[in-house]
């Protein structure tokens, strides 16, 4: 309880942070117009920035943001947003007439939420978690097993040039290979709704987190297989898969349960980079599209949107943690 | 950032469970780790190396990076062209094994610039970018970790709860969000953007250092000796100087070996987006970016930044590794 009652302090501040360094910097969302060379006349500028309120001082505007300060605009006019609080991202400032909502949230009509930006990159992240997860911890586990043979080395070996190469490298390394030598794969997806699509980019973004789980979960196991308790629980006549599964495998997995929360989030900040290598539609890319066209709420948006996942993924974590591990326990 | 014995591809590293002398990375797990031949007294540092230079994968790291470091302080010498010479003429040229034309070792890019020298010249920023923010870690995190593990009470208190916040942000995205409002600032334009990459990893980066300081602090401030020095006189600096800080310097050592290659990935990251190191200033961050367009044409433009990226990291991964087995106090019994 106390570790959700944390966040809310640490999202006010990532949110005010961001705030205050998007308005601190020079160069407004309006400062140019169309392709950007021409700059905007000044009773254009003045009028647009009394109509997102952006003549407003900082603390206001930051206020009327989060949804704490009422907005009162003229009479008549409805007011541009109700704030963060209420789940109003605000107008995109350089997409004019469309909202943050519509273009994170946002789905053609009929089609599911999960083609939209935002669920899109909750699918890449959510499958690159699956391929980390799923891949790493048994591959960790037999290498143990087979701790000084073949087996071990190999995977070891395999697991440490992929938790040392950046996850863009890989990309990179993988498109030359599968995409242009090979062909298997296209290298720009032209359909997300082909799974061959997806092949790259979720095993990009997969492959650190399973190399990492990978080297982590032998070195617990290794560890923990040389504990009394494992020689006690093989000397009552246990099955070689029950000692395994229950004694060793949960035991070793406290540690791991420890740096997943770290690892998650390098996994979904990875995907800045891999989303826009790949041309993904998701919010990563956009992110990085926002930063170049600076549309601040956009950017308010999705870097709030990632802080509130990160830190929802570092509860889980320390609540799967305590689960694992009954003697810890964050009352 | 920088406390972590174990790097992960998203930039963010944490501190993984120090193996033990079983579990040795390499197999070197059924050599003991210290043999008593000799009766000549050895120092911690001259073991330490003698540990090291046995892993080899980590001499082989060590020796890739000396590499780089030279390449990158010999750059305008060993570069056949300067940094930003262009030659019109030539065009996207194929590298060597292509054309059997020497001039263009890795060939050219869409404006006629030779690769190779370009690569060469990029290898100074990354190395820089590997050493200047993480010792402003150093510096500022082990201060802090010190302070605030030697005084505690209140001191330890207020620096810990900053800390903790700073360890709250997801590293990249403030990353990121720094380096998109200080591009436009008198900062962002200083040395092609490195200036501001340096500022923007030495915030982010920091707590990591001033956690793993304090948390060692914390527990060498118990020892006897700590105590005797104490009952002997020695003032407060005199003790964090001869006695606590040679005593943490092992770990520090590691966690600085594994914070290099986070700062040189964060570095080609922003520079790949668009955000970092801006162009003519050669980063192997903005080939890679650059050289996305013509990947179907003219891979090697893409290929070969990415492979020196790759080659630094591991090599810095390898070291670390390395380091960590040699230095770690639980291998030597």
């Amino acid at each position: 309880m106390r570790r959700l009652l944390w966040m809310v302090p640490v999202l006010f501040l990532i949110s005010f942070i961001t705030f205050v360094i998007m308005k601190v910097t020079p160069g407004g969302p309006f400062d140019v117009m169309g392709g950007g060379d021409r700059p905007t006349p000044p009773e254009v500028l003045a009028s647009l920035n009394r109509q997102y309120g952006l003549d407003e001082p900082v603390w206001k505007q930051f206020g009327y943001y989060i949804g704490v300060l009422p907005r009162v605009r003229e009479a008549g006019k409805p007011a541009t947003f109700k704030g963060v609080l209420q789940g109003d991202l605000g107008p995109s400032y350089t997409q004019r007439g469309r909202t943050v909502n519509e273009v994170l949230f946002g789905v053609q009509i009929g089609r599911p939420w999960w083609e939209s930006r935002f669920g899109r990159t909750v699918q890449l992240g959510f499958f690159g978690f699956l391929l980390g997860s799923v891949v790493g911890i048994p591959l960790g586990v037999i290498a143990a097993l087979n701790h000084n043979r073949l087996l071990d080395y190999t995977s070891l070996f395999g697991a440490t040039f992929f938790v040392a190469t950046p996850s863009f490298v890989v990309a990179i390394l993988l498109m030359l290979i599968f995409g242009l030598g090979l062909h298997w794969v296209p290298i720009v997806a032209t359909s997300w709704a082909q799974p061959k699509s997806w092949v790259l980019p979720v095993f990009c973004l997969g492959v650190g987190l399973a190399a990492f789980t990978t080297r982590l979960t032998r070195a617990t196991m290794l560890e923990v297989l040389r504990q009394d308790y494992i020689r006690t629980a093989r000397s009552k006549g246990l099955r070689d898969r029950v000692v395994m599964l229950r004694h060793a495998l949960r035991n070793a997995m406290i540690p791991v349960a420890t740096v997943l929360g770290p690892a998650l989030a390098g996994l979904i900040t990875g995907s800045f980079f891999i989303e826009h290598m790949f041309s993904f539609p998701g919010m990563g890319r956009q992110l990085v599209q926002s930063v170049g066209s600076r549309d601040y709420s956009m950017i308010m948006a999705t870097t709030l949107i990632y802080a509130l996942v990160i830190a929802v993924m570092n509860l889980v974590v320390d609540l799967v943690y305590s689960w694992l591990d009954p003697r810890i326990s964050y009352s | 950032m920088a406390q972590e014995t174990v790097t992960i591809p998203g930039g963010v590293r944490v501190r993984a469970v120090p193996s033990a002398p079983g579990s040795a990375e390499g197999g070197r797990a059924d050599a003991p780790a210290v043999t008593i031949r000799s009766t000549k007294s050895r120092s911690l540092w001259s073991d330490a190396w003698r540990r090291l230079t046995r892993n080899r994968m980590a001499v082989i790291g060590l020796c890739v990076i000396v590499i780089f470091w030279l390449v990158a302080i010999f750059a305008p010498i060993i570069a056949p062209y300067g940094l930003n010479d262009q030659n019109h003429s030539a065009v996207y040229r194929p590298p060597v094994w292509n054309t059997g034309d020497w001039r263009y070792i890795l060939g050219t890019d869409g404006v006629g610039r030779d690769e190779l020298s370009r690569i060469l010249y990029g290898a100074r920023i990354s190395m820089l970018v590997g050493i200047i923010p993480v010792s402003i870690h150093l510096i500022v995190g082990g201060l802090i970790g010190l302070s605030a593990g030697f005084r505690g009470g209140r001191t330890d208190n207020l620096l810990m709860r900053l800390v903790d916040i700073m360890y709250a942000f997801p590293g990249l995205l403030f990353l990121i969000v720094v380096s998109a409002a200080l591009r436009d600032t008198f900062i962002g334009k200083q040395m092609g953007g490195l200036l501001m990459i340096f500022i923007a990893l030495a915030i982010v980066g920091w707590e990591g250092t001033a956690r793993l300081v304090r948390g060692q602090v914390l527990s060498i401030k118990q020892k006897e000796y700590v105590e005797a020095a104490r009952s002997l006189g020695a003032s407060n600096v005199r003790i964090m100087w001869k006695h606590i800080v040679p005593n943490i310097l092992a770990p520090l050592i590691v966690s600085v070996a594994f914070g290099v290659p986070g700062a040189i990935f964060a570095e080609a990251g922003l520079s790949f987006i668009g955000i970092g190191i801006r162009p003519p200033i050669a980063s192997w961050g903005n080939m890679i970016g650059d050289g996305f367009v013509s990947i179907y044409s003219n891979p090697i433009l893409i290929a070969a930044p990415a492979v020196c990226v790759a080659l630094v990291m591991l090599s810095f991964t390898f070291l670390g590794d390395g380091l960590r087995d040699a230095l770690d106090p639980r291998m030597k019994q």
